[in-house]
């Protein structure tokens, strides 16, 4: 099986989809002869055409905008924003359309398109170069969203985002894109939208997070371990729509919650996770559920972006509170 | 605030030359030309920029921008009763709907934005479809079966890049189609409308882009739009041709965008039509115009009100009688009040249909949603 890093597991993804299926189209800036500024799309072109592969004007809102036309003609776009922070000049195309059209037009017409872009801190980039803004995709009605953690799940979700009906939002951790290596399968297969994955069983605590922030806490666990902190971590893997049952059983299992995000603590996924426990499963818990998150601050530029996203020490450090916990 | 609409240059009214000169040539936006082919009494002052419209689709046309009238002033009517929500009000730009949709083919793909009655109407989406949106129910925005259309786009100008994406599907998938897409004035300060127009110059898409230039913007007149002397010399920073026209003439609105519909669908990429017209009514129904613009302005364009001019024109061509206008008024009022008994009764969704059509299958947090709402209503019907 071949080994692969997250951006050829994605550049794979791509490439058996446009491969597989003629209505799909891969588009947006740098995407095309240049394979995009992180390789993502590379030789794409080369090998399905510059029909199916192609540069857009520097354009957010039409890049999005046009997938709503190509989607009610039964495409199947996959655009790519540069980065995190140039979704923004799209959103109203995303809020305003991409998520509404189902609803508006009483299920007549879906919107099958992924707008997938790199995001996060961690490669000491460019202000609006670090963002981390997952919850804010999932406040908004119509829309999936969707963070892999390992080469093996971004290629299967990635196919899964395209199949997708409707409109998913794909962040891909842009740390992780050459961080790791993995046995990523050939050809088609996927994973599922919308289901969590218990990744190592433990007693003690849950520990859930997503995207990049996964492998800051596998770091973690070996100081963990030598602590005696035995701990189950979850990766969510789909931040909405939210697998209930995964999280769920395995705090009553535990009895105890940590949620690792990146993002801005206040309103964010975390809090979500954490209300979430609280209705479902309140007669399990042993100590109220934490959370070490991002600060409600802008990202900070690179010389401080370790004093804003959680590490393996801030998640041990955390977990050992959590533990220490006494009614 | 101008009392009187003042001659400007883009006011000069078609002194091009038709002699092997193309309309776009005659009519670039440089040229301070536009095009008029009927003055406001009907007669024709251009012959030469006649459209070939044979006498059927003519009256056809006129017809439509009668039960357009109609429709209006009815929905309007309805609103003041508080039968109907807030929704736009067309009189005066029949012309502007009409005489482009009558342009396309049913297999060309409309894309609205939201006062365009008229183009609805001709291009299939039933009478009754459109009042329900305004009686504020999502059924209003169900596409007509066999009707290539986008929904009403609320949000300003944000269709325009909807239509240059159909114009690239048209193209990738070798379809014969154009897509004719509306704005207004205001609109074309946003965005969206250089993206729109821009990524459809970019790749050739089939596409017309047609500028409702009513003079406002709610209040804002189009001087505080933008410094260009005119919308259609937008065309030119965008690579395609730009045109202006008589928006209140039906054979002119009719003839610039047949030429730029057949343009596109030769595949040689998009077209910008600014049409001027007047909005005789208000923005919409909760809009005061006193505020803006005063009653002597609004009088000036009463007289050019394009149904008036096509009648007439009928009228001198003889294909037109007062018996026929009275049977056309009592059918078109007829079909209105048949189209408001269909709807005006209506509820409230059912509760599944709120939460189903968010995504292709319930999610979890929806599903429990729905079930708290039911939940709900079961016990306070219990308690009366």
């Amino acid at each position: 099986m071949p080994i692969m890093t997250m951006v050829q597991a994605l550049n794979n993804a791509l490439d058996v989809k446009l491969a597989d299926d003629p209505s799909v189209l891969c588009f947006g800036e740098d995407v095309g002869v240049e394979g995009g500024v992180f390789r993502v799309t590379e030789h794409l072109q080369r090998k399905h055409g510059v029909k199916r592969v192609f540069d857009t004007p520097l354009a957010e809102s039409s890049i999005i905008g046009a997938c709503v036309g190509m989607s009610v003609l039964g495409l199947r776009p996959v655009a790519e924003m540069q980065f995190d922070g140039f979704v923004y000049p799209a959103m109203n195309q995303i809020i305003t359309h991409i998520s509404r059209y189902r609803y508006r037009t009483r299920g007549q017409r879906n919107m099958p398109v992924t707008i997938r872009f790199p995001y996060g801190g961690g490669v000491k980039a460019l202000e609006l170069h670090s963002e981390s803004m997952e919850a804010m995709y999932a406040h908004i009605p119509g829309l999936k969203v969707v963070i892999p953690s390992t080469p093996y799940d971004a290629k299967g979700l990635m196919i899964a985002a395209i199949e997708d009906n409707d409109p998913v939002i794909f962040q891909e951790p842009k740390r992780l894109y050459r961080a790791t290596k993995q046995e990523v399968p050939d050809g088609l297969y996927r994973i599922p939208i919308g289901k969590a994955k218990v990744e190592k069983e433990g007693k003690h605590m849950t520990i859930i997070s997503w995207g990049a922030m996964m492998h800051v806490c596998r770091k973690a666990l070996a100081s963990l371990d030598q602590d005696n902190i035995d701990v189950e971590l979850g990766d969510l893997r789909t931040i909405y729509p939210l697998d209930w049952e995964t999280i769920v059983s395995s705090v009553q299992k535990t009895g105890r919650l940590l949620v690792v995000q990146e993002g801005p603590k206040s309103f964010g996924v975390a809090a979500e996770l954490i209300a979430l426990v609280n209705e479902k499963c309140f007669e399990y818990l042993e100590a109220p559920p934490m959370r070490l998150c991002g600060n409600d601050t802008i990202p900070p530029l690179p010389r401080s972006e370790d004093l804003y996203c959680p590490t393996p020490e801030r998640v041990h450090f955390y977990a050992r509170k959590l533990l220490d916990y006494a009614t | 605030m101008a009392t009187e609409v003042k001659a400007k240059k883009g006011d000069r009214v078609s002194n091009g030359k038709p002699n092997g000169a193309s309309l776009f040539e005659s009519f670039h936006p440089l040229s301070g030309n536009k095009l008029e082919v009927l003055d406001p009494n009907g007669k024709v002052t251009h012959p030469e920029w006649l459209p070939d419209l044979s006498d059927d689709l003519l009256v056809e046309g006129y017809k439509m921008m009668r039960f357009a009238r109609i429709a209006d002033l009815k929905a309007v009517n309805l609103q003041r009763q508080g039968k109907l929500y807030t929704l736009p009000v067309n009189r005066g730009q029949e012309a502007c709907a009409v005489g482009s949709a009558m342009a396309i083919r049913k297999s060309d793909w409309l894309v609205p934005a939201f006062r365009e009655i008229g183009a609805y109407l001709w291009h299939g989406w039933p009478l009754s479809t459109l009042y329900k949106w305004y009686l504020g129910l999502e059924a209003g925005g169900v596409l007509p079966e066999g009707v290539n259309s986008l929904p009403t786009s609320v949000p300003i100008t944000s269709q325009l890049p909807h239509a240059a994406g159909l114009g690239h599907a048209i193209k990738y998938k070798g379809l014969d189609a154009v897509v004719m897409a509306y704005v207004g004035d205001g609109g074309t300060s946003e965005g969206d409308f250089s993206e729109g127009l821009n990524w459809a110059a970019v790749f050739a898409c089939p596409c017309v882009f047609f500028i409702n230039n009513n003079h406002y913007a709610i209040s804002v007149p189009r001087e505080s739009q933008t410094r260009a002397e005119t919308l259609a010399q937008k065309a030119l920073g965008f690579g395609m041709p730009g045109i202006q026209v008589d928006g209140n003439d039906l054979l002119a609105v009719y003839r610039a965008t047949k030429e730029a519909v057949d343009y596109a669908r030769a595949g040689n990429g998009p077209v910008l039509i600014e049409a001027v017209t007047y909005r005789l009514g208000a923005h919409t129904t909760s809009d005061d115009p006193t505020k803006y613009r005063t009653t002597d302005e609004e009088k000036l364009w009463e007289p050019r009100d394009p149904l008036l001019r096509t009648k007439k024109y009928l009228f001198e061509k003889q294909v037109w009688s007062d018996e026929k206008e009275e049977e056309l008024v009592q059918y078109c009022t007829a079909q209105v009040v048949r189209a408001t008994e269909e709807v005006i009764h209506l509820g409230s969704n059912p509760i599944p249909e709120l939460f189903e059509n968010m995504y292709e299958s319930l999610t979890n947090s929806l599903e429990e949603q729905k079930r708290d709402l039911e939940e709900f209503l079961r016990w306070q019907g219990k308690r009366g």
